[in-house]
């Protein structure tokens, strides 16, 4: 197996602040891995250690089989990086943010202008080359910057919550685009918050909390793990009802005025349930990558 | 102990220069102005304005006007103006609000590179204006040629200079006003006491010493001179002093930016 990246025990400290704690994982050449968690469970940090924008605190990380503390240089000219914040320069126009960032990777002016040139046609952008990128929209900055990412032909791109903020019709577009490159055989490590993206995207994922790996798997098996196949939802629920599930000894989630049952035969007892304890308040519906994500890393606010 | 990334630099910096003379080119028209009409301005004010009030000045055992003598601290204020507020103000901006830095880091570019282009670049437009200056002034016949040409690899040299304590407060200032407290503790109290708009002579002893530790003394002592064409061995000592201040600050600069942005 060829692995594109390869963590070993990495952490990263700041100022005592544990952020990364001794997690280890690998990306397999052409997958796309995805890390999920909450904000602040460490998955910016992990991905900046791994572009060498921020140095490891202690571990072993190497990238293309290389070590990024001593070639990282090497390894930031074969990878593609789109940051969370927009960095895109606003000094500049459309076709020079490609331009001049290809001369960051010291690749002859002639060759950028012509892939700045077939990215803009990719990300549908080539009618406004020449707009500032303050005139752009959000979906139209972060496909810019996806662009961007691509300039230098990377083996790996790394993409840190690429469509944070956008409206759900340039998400699809983003997705769209992500789907080309990963059918080419690119590899991907992203962040995200939306389990759609995750379950759409991703081979693998990583779930992360407090600078941690929780689980790791492929999203349908991650699935019927942690929250079975189907989920029966029950708003209002009844004290008889509680008792029942105690008394069968059901996985569930009680919040109060609403209990979670999780379940591989839910069918069966979806009907017990409703003629039993509810007529309307109940509802089954099948299980997703949100109901792990919620399971694990818990409901409690992280602010 | 490995030395960080962030101070492995290489001729790539160059890249980084580049983008901000590209930057430069696209509103050239606006960056020419300054330099092409503030010495026009400084010649009306003290050359109508205050000259006639003034008479001569005895500097360095000749009579010269005082529209002579302050001919060459125009000069020197633009080059320390020019690649000051390039590495204070606009580095910040593109640091802190535009994300310039962090797009490039994640580039085959070192930190080092980055924040040396900038220093660099600000030199360069200090050199700029410069040239422009010396233009416009040559046409009153203040500039004595060709010493005056040694005026313009002078720019670069204390553009390096200037550029790198900007980059050093920029790498400490926790929010972009606070470049007010260097401008006002620094630069202005450069402005008016290190020989530019009179001898240094005239401060008090305690003061003429202070005047003398700091750079912009040391620049206008060179450009006066090659203004003048009074160019002597001793001008070496002052261009020695410029260097050795690039020599302290430029490292200092590359340490607090390394500080401010690699966590």
């Amino acid at each position: 197996m060829q692995y594109v990246i390869q963590a070993q025990s990495v952490t990263k400290v700041f100022n005592g602040f544990t952020a990364v704690n001794e997690i280890s994982f690998k990306l397999i050449a052409g997958e796309c891995l995805g890390l999920l968690g909450p904000n602040g469970a460490g998955k910016t940090s992990t991905i900046r250690m791994t572009y060498g924008f921020s140095p490891m605190s202690s571990g072993r990380l190497s990238v293309f089989g290389l070590d990024i503390r001593t070639h990282w240089r090497e390894i930031k000219g074969r990878l593609g990086v789109c940051q969370q914040e927009n960095s895109l320069d606003p000094d500049l126009t459309v076709q020079q943010n490609l331009e001049v960032f290809g001369r960051y990777f010291n690749i002859p002016a002639g060759a950028t202008r012509e892939k700045a040139r077939k990215l803009l046609e990719f990300i549908a952008l080539d009618h406004r080359r020449d707009a500032q990128v303050s005139e752009l929209s959000g979906g139209m900055m972060r496909r810019l910057v996806l662009a961007r990412a691509l300039i230098n032909d990377p083996e790996l791109v790394i993409l840190d919550e690429p469509t944070t903020g956008l409206d759900p019709q340039s998400r699809h577009q983003v997705w769209e685009k992500l789907e080309n490159l990963r059918s080419e055989g690119l590899s991907i490590l992203l962040t995200t918050h939306y389990m759609e993206e995750a379950a759409r995207l991703c081979d693998r994922l990583i779930i992360m909390d407090h600078g941690e790996i929780l689980v790791e798997g492929k999203p349908a098996e991650l699935i019927i793990e942690h929250a079975g196949r189907n989920v029966v939802e029950i708003a209002q629920p009844t004290d008889e009802l509680r008792e029942f599930i105690r008394s069968r000894d059901l996985t569930h989630d009680d919040l109060g005025r609403r209990i979670l049952i999780y379940g591989d035969e839910n069918d069966q007892l979806f009907d017990i349930i409703r003629e039993r304890f509810c007529k309307e308040n109940c509802s089954l519906r099948g299980s997703t990558l949100e109901d792990v994500f919620l399971r694990l890393t818990g409901r409690q606010l992280r602010e | 102990m490995k030395l960080s990334s962030s101070f492995d630099i290489s001729w790539r910096f160059l890249r980084v220069w580049q983008r901000n003379l590209i930057v430069y080119r696209r509103i050239w028209k606006v960056n020419f102005l300054p330099p092409l009409f503030e010495p026009l301005f400084y010649l009306l004010a003290f050359g109508m304005g205050l000259s006639t009030m003034i008479g001569t000045i005895h500097y360095a055992g000749v009579d010269i006007s005082y529209l002579t003598f302050i001919t060459p601290a125009i000069l020197a204020i633009n080059i320390m103006y020019n690649a000051f507020f390039e590495t204070t103000y606009a580095s910040f901006v593109r640091m802190y609000y535009q994300k310039t830095f962090d797009a490039m880091m994640a580039t085959p570019l070192s930190l080092g590179e980055v924040i040396t282009a900038e220093i660099i670049w600000g030199a360069t437009k200090s050199l700029f204006a410069t040239v422009i200056m010396l233009a416009v002034l040559s046409g009153f016949g203040l500039i004595h040629y060709p010493d005056g040409l040694l005026i313009i690899p002078l720019a670069f040299l204390g553009g390096v200079a200037f550029g790198s304590v900007g980059m050093l407060f920029t790498g400490i200032v926790p929010s972009i006003d606070v470049f007010n407290l260097p401008i006002f503790l620094f630069i202005t109290p450069m402005f008016l006491f290190s020989g530019t708009f009179f001898p240094v002579e005239n401060l008090p002893d305690w003061a003429q010493h202070l005047a003398l530790a700091l750079p912009l003394t040391h620049l206008v002592r060179l450009t006066r001179h090659l203004c003048l064409g009074l160019v002597g061995v001793d001008l070496l000592l002052e261009a020695a002093y410029l260097l050795v201040f690039c020599l302290i600050f430029y490292p200092l600069a590359l340490i607090s930016m390394h500080r401010r942005l690699i966590q």
